[in-house]
């Protein structure tokens, strides 16, 4: 156990060290100043002005040196601030967190609540109509965007209906459970669908190889029900690839739900980092995409570690 | 009262099978794998099916129990068990009789354990569905099994999932499995061939012993004819899909009749020798059942086949010595048969050819 925790953070820190690197050099080649974006549009842009500015935020040393100290600094815990609104990259993310990993987590429990049910309806009927009936309605779901979907669940919910707000978060800390499920049910919904209908595919196919298997002949010929079959015998072992797919899904979500929150105006993380990346906000862009990559890590270790919860025979080493 | 029952009970058969048909349908054809079986079992007996490998054994033995359930399968005939027509009889009622009336034990322990699920449960969870026991009365039965069966230190067994186990360990457990409600009729779909020959014996007689105990009706299916010699009291030989010779053991190893029989006798494996048992094999391979041969079935192998084996379907023959009928025109130990085989040689028919070499190496044997 000792020597697999061992590899794992070797394998973060190679994993970091490679990722913060090479946000580094992308952004040094992105097109544009920084400074730019930390004048006032109406200021006088002296020389003066902004080679104190540059001086003030080390632009000038070269590309190794800032790396280096970036580096350092973030190797005694400090992830620095932003050059625009001053607050510590650490708030930042302590502050938008909350409310990604929120959407994350509701819309995979929505995305698995309903397509776990529907793969094994699938795989167990393969073939008759509510198979056919089921894999249709995955077919659109997996054709139609994110945020097509996002616009027709404002378009209904929000304009026809009136039912709930279009836009705007209600933290669950400050304005309790119910304003802030209102506020979240939308962005996470349009999240879900696309994932309900990979998760439920996958479910479908590896429970349709699982009921092939001799050991559920064998639960058969014991006269055991159908559903207790279903869930006891065969669930777990059709469940290995939706683990992955769930952990994939989750890292990405972490840092991939710009669309989305931009949309349904969610301050998030991923919005946040659309914002730090128009500004050249070179330091929050660092801080976010090295959570994210310790995100990812960690969750592939919890990932590998449900493997063998699910599977005994993994669990040997 | 309750004895006339009893008596009048243990007269009627067990299980009997009528004209069995089992097609599977695909999409270049239909293959019936099981074509018009008809056998007898009665109480506590034990019936032998033999037979080579896709001969039908397994789908026979899984259509009687209504375990083929697929869509793509077609089955016709009858099978009454205790009497009760179980053909067409809807999954849940055939499903309250698995446990405490029909059992099976597959073919391969490897992969019939499911292996995210403790032994213990897997051991118990049917009785426990089926009596509606408790968990601390169901894992006492799981020990008592498992002691039954002869796994050593059965208590720590019952938290072992199935790959901490060895293939005979398994087949145990799954015989235990099979056992635990006490059924009045097991199948055993070749318990034995997946496992090494000591454990094959160990498995065998471990069989024998509960069943005896129990009386208990068998169906023992194996394609090694050795297997069912000394423990089965009637035998059924299956070749593509029908029964090509039936008998009371005894009878048939005394006097064999259908050329296959005969062929699957010569293929036993010899223990001083059981590394080279190809050596024996009966000549060429079983038909395609997509295509079968028009006429007799084993016509293309059989090393007394004439002409009119290979027009004709021989009908089985109603029985001379009781219980004793094959489906065959030139039967063994007939001058018919003789003659066959001496113009077969002269025409160097290559399945008589192959036969002759056998005949000579089994006779230097002698
Ligand atoms: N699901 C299926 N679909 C199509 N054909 C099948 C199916 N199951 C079995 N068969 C065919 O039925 C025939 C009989 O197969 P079966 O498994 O009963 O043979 P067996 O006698 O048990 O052989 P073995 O000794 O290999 O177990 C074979 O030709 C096989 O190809
Ligand atoms: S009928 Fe002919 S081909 Fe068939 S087993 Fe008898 S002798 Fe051989
Ligand atoms: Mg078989």
């Amino acid at each position: 156990m000792a020597r697999v925790i061992a590899t794992r953070l070797l394998r973060l820190v190679a994993t970091l060290l490679a990722v913060t690197f090479l946000t580094f050099s992308m952004l040094e080649l992105l097109p544009g100043d920084p400074v730019d974006t930390l004048l006032p549009p109406d200021a006088n842009r002296t020389e003066e002005l902004v080679a104190q500015i540059r001086a003030e935020l080390n632009l000038d040393d070269p590309f190794f040196v800032r790396y280096f100290s970036w580096l350092g600094d973030f190797v005694r815990g400090d992830l620095g601030k932003s050059y625009i609104t001053g607050q510590t990259v650490a708030d930042t993310i302590a502050d938008r967190l909350p409310i990604t990993l929120q959407l994350a987590m509701m819309s995979i429990g929505m995305a698995l609540l309903i397509a776990v049910p529907l793969g094994i309806l699938g795989a167990y009927k393969q073939g008759k109509w509510p198979d056919t009936v089921t894999s249709a309605g995955v077919q659109v779901a997996l054709s139609v965007p994110n945020f097509i979907f996002g616009i027709f669940l404002i378009w209904l919910m929000a304009v026809q209906l009136q039912w709930l707000p279009a836009t705007g978060w209600n933290r669950l800390t400050d304005q309790g459970l119910v304003a802030n499920l209102k506020t979240s049910v939308l962005p996470a919904s349009a999240l879900a669908l696309s994932q309900l209908a990979v998760f439920s595919r996958l479910v479908r196919s590896d429970m349709i190889a699982t009921l092939q298997e001799n050991y559920v002949l064998t639960a058969r010929s014991k006269g055991l029900p159908d559903k207790y079959i279903l869930f006891r015998h065969a669930l777990r072992p059709s469940s290995l690839s939706l683990m992955t797919i769930v952990g994939i899904n989750f890292g990405a979500l972490l840092g991939g739900t710009v669309i989305i929150e931009t949309m349904f105006a969610v301050p998030g993380l991923g919005f946040r980092l659309i914002n730090a990346i128009n500004s050249r906000d070179i330091l929050v862009i660092q801080g976010i995409t090295v959570f994210i990559a310790t995100a990812y890590v960690v969750i592939n270790t919890v990932v590998d570690l449900l493997y063998s919860a699910l599977d005994p025979r993994i669990r040997r080493s | 009262m309750n004895t006339r029952i009893g008596t009048r009970e243990t007269d009627d058969p067990l299980l009997e099978v009528e004209d069995l048909h089992t097609t599977f349908t695909l999409g270049h054809g239909s293959v019936r794998a099981v074509d018009g079986v008809s056998l007898t079992l009665h109480r506590g007996k034990t019936l032998g099916v033999v037979g080579e490998s896709g001969s039908g054994k397994t789908v026979l033995s899984r259509t009687i129990m209504g375990l083929n359930t697929a869509s793509n399968v077609t089955i016709s005939g009858s099978v009454r068990y205790a009497g009760e027509e179980l053909v067409g009889r809807p999954s849940k009622h055939l499903r309250s009789l698995f446990g405490p009336e029909m059992a099976m034990v597959f073919q391969d322990p490897m992969t019939s354990l499911n292996p995210v699920v403790k032994v213990g449960r897997q051991l118990t969870e049917h009785v426990r569905y089926h009596l509606g026991l408790g968990k601390s009365e169901a894992e006492k039965i799981a020990i008592a099994l498992l002691t039954s069966v002869r796994i050593p230190e059965p208590e720590a067994r019952l938290d072992a999932y199935p790959h901490q186990m060895s293939g005979g360990m398994r087949q145990r457990v799954c015989i235990a499995m099979a056992l635990a409600c006490g059924p009045r009729l097991l199948f055993a779909d070749e318990p034995t061939t997946a496992l090494d020959v000591t454990v094959q014996h160990q498995i065998l007689n471990l069989l024998a012993e509960q069943q005896r105990d129990r009386a208990m009706g068998m169906v023992l299916v194996t394609h090694d004819l050795g297997v069912v010699a000394g423990r089965t009291d009637e035998i059924v030989v299956m070749y593509a899909g029908r029964v090509v010779e039936r008998a009371p053991t005894t009878t048939l190893f005394a006097e064999m009749r259908h050329p296959y029989t005969e062929g699957l006798l010569r293929s036993i494996p010899k223990t001083s020798e059981a590394k080279h048992t190809r050596l024996n094999a009966i000549h060429g391979r079983p038909p395609d059942l997509l295509s079968p041969p028009p006429g007799c079935k084993f016509a293309p192998r059989c090393p007394y086949a004439q002409e009119r084996c290979r027009n004709e379907e021989p009908p089985l023959t109603d029985p001379e010595t009781p219980g004793h009928s094959f489906r065959c025109f030139y039967p063994i130990g007939t001058p018919e048969n003789r003659a066959a085989y001496e113009s077969n040689l002269a025409a160097g028919l290559p399945q008589t050819l192959a036969a002759a070499g056998q005949l000579l190496a089994t006779e230097e044997v002698a």
